[in-house]
């Protein structure tokens, strides 16, 4: 723990917010409140000047050179590999892959492992609460093979069946691909029991832990997950880069998903022999900069403490639920019992992009529409919800402005 | 009045407004009062698809001039759809193919017709704009122009 941010177990809020020169934004001449944090977090000073200092310190390719430069880079980047590694517990560094983001780490599993793994026939498992990136990759691999998609249902609450699930599982499955928080909802799936079932069967797991890994302590050992994955982005840290962690096993008997350089060892015009874990998943030349700068955001998190951020951020979304409440016409969508700190709604008769505008002009950054889970908002018969996803920077403050934000809305929509 | 005559007169109207308030609750009214479009052109073939909120669009020529009538499932974006049809229905193909939507800028919603909104308003003008592209060819190809 950190004394710069915490007084005992309590988060200093004010202190926090300062290093977060974003959060200082006017919108329309009114203090900028953020709460679109699920899209994409504010970045803390620490990550800002690490990108400029990378560029006037380190820039230069890595792998190859020999020089002074290319030497630097390359040890802060395989630094920052490691540091993902302990973040999430990884068995070894060489299972954490580089990738774009979450997508492209769930497009990786998708292509190289449906390659070798999936024919006509198979199953692959998802739930009804994936965002599109954990949907369309596994429909492109099912046309691809003659597989078939499955989908866990939900209850209105918006959490999973797990009695379902069971009952889907059998030797046709190939796959099971699920989020441990969603994106939409808020809901905190039960992700051990999803994982000991489908290894009762001998059938492995990947999860979408985008919106989990910046909200509570995360260990792929203890959970025994095959495959995991998550964007720099969500989590303070820069765009554009993001993390596959598999399994060593099963990434050693996956085929590559792009070629090109790096992930190669020797190439003739006859035949190419691939590099190693974790070169053989990451061709050409990387995202140096943000590698190096995720490295930041980890140190960043880790100062503040991911226990109590947990704990500070189930207060927000516990006051945050209490107060909109109150609202007349609120209805919620998503009231699971385990929920990290996402509070989905809409108002009777009103269109949730209207309060997003009315909310705007407030100068409060919600985010409304379907929040790519189409599937997830036909379930509950709606075109989209308003969604407020509170991070550790946010205030009880900034959530009475937008209960009287959405008040105001609601009187002006009417 | 010309296009631009519509778009002055909008333009003073708004002027009026002191703060925002004002300017979304005189917009949100405006949805209000549209004429509704007519249940049967309310149809899947007929909607413009935003990310977010849905438009619906039909388009009748009358003796040389082109009248739109919409609907959308958002009340504000219903408002700036008004807006757009006060401004572009019964005007003739030619004169709606070359409109330039200065007003929109001049009265501040310019954000509304940007990407990120995906509220369908773009996509609707240019579906006027098509539409007006097609009965201008067809005047021209009828001699009638």
């Amino acid at each position: 723990m950190n004394a710069l941010h915490t007084t005992a177990d309590i988060l200093d809020i004010e202190k926090i917010r300062a290093d977060f020169p974003i959060l200082q934004t006017k919108v329309n001449g009114r203090p900028l409140v953020y709460f679109d944090n699920a899209a994409s977090s504010q970045k803390p000073w620490k990550v800002i000047k690490a990108i400029e200092d990378y560029y006037t310190k380190l820039n230069s390719n890595v792998h190859r050179g020999v020089h002074h430069l290319s030497q630097k880079a390359t040890d802060a980047f395989e630094a920052s590999r490691r540091k993902v590694a302990a973040f999430i517990n990884a068995a070894h560094d060489y299972e954490v892959i580089f990738t774009r983001g979450t997508t492209e780490s769930i497009n990786l599993v998708a292509h190289s492992f449906g390659k070798r793994f999936v024919n006509e026939g198979d199953v692959v498992i998802i739930s009804a609460l994936e965002h599109h990136s954990n949907i369309v990759p596994w429909q492109m691999l099912c046309e691809d093979r003659g597989a078939k998609l499955k989908v866990i249902p939900i209850n209105e609450k918006g959490e999973l069946n797990i009695e379902a699930f069971r009952e889907l599982l059998d030797d046709t499955v190939k796959i099971v691909s699920v989020n441990y928080v969603s994106n939409s909802l808020g809901t905190i799936n039960p992700v051990k029991e999803i994982i000991s079932l489908a290894r009762y069967n001998d059938i492995p797991v990947m999860l979408d832990v985008a919106q989990a890994v910046q909200h509570m302590p995360i260990d792929v050992q203890e959970l025994d997950v095959d495959f995991a994955a998550f964007s720099s982005h969500k989590m303070y840290g820069p765009t554009g880069i993001g993390v596959l962690y598999g399994k060593e096993s099963w990434l050693n008997k996956m085929p590559p998903y792009q070629g090109g350089g790096e992930m190669i060892k020797t190439v003739t015009f006859d035949k190419t022999v691939y590099n190693e874990l974790p070169f053989k998943f990451e061709a050409g030349t990387p995202h140096i900069e943000a590698v190096i700068c995720l490295s930041a955001a980890i140190d960043y998190i880790n100062e503040i403490g991911l226990d109590n951020i947990a704990r500070y951020e189930h207060e927000l979304l516990v006051y945050a639920t209490e107060q909109l409440s109150m609202i007349e016409g609120i209805r919620f969508i998503g009231t699971a019992d385990n929920k990290a700190s996402v509070v989905s709604f809409n108002l009777d008769g009103i269109h949730a992009y209207d309060v997003g505008v009315i909310l705007d002009q407030l100068g409060i950054a919600v985010r409304t529409g379907h929040h790519c889970t189409q599937p997830l908002m036909d379930i509950f018969c709606i075109p989209g919800t308003v969604r407020a996803s509170f991070a550790f920077y946010n205030t009880k403050e900034e959530i009475d402005a937008l209960v009287e934000g959405v008040k105001r809305a609601s009187r002006m929509l009417r | 009045m010309t296009i631009n005559e519509i778009q002055d007169e909008l333009i003073e109207e708004f002027s009026l407004f002191g703060d925002w308030m004002e300017k979304y609750e005189n917009i949100i009214q405006m949805g209000k009062e549209l004429p509704l479009i007519n249940a049967q052109y309310k149809t899947d073939d007929n909607i413009i698809k935003g990310c977010q909120s849905r438009v619906w669009l039909h388009a009748d020529y009358k003796e040389g001039r082109i009248f739109f009538t919409a609907d959308s499932d958002a009340v504000i974006t219903k408002g700036l759809v008004s807006m757009v049809i006060r401004v572009l229905s019964g005007h003739a193909p030619a004169e709606i193919m070359n409109a330039e939507l200065y007003f929109v800028d001049k009265v501040g919603l310019r954000e509304h017709l940007s990407m990120t909104r995906s509220n369908g308003l773009l996509s609707m003008i240019k579906q006027m704009k098509m539409y007006a592209m097609a009965m201008h060819s067809k005047q021209n190809a009828n001699g009638t122009v």
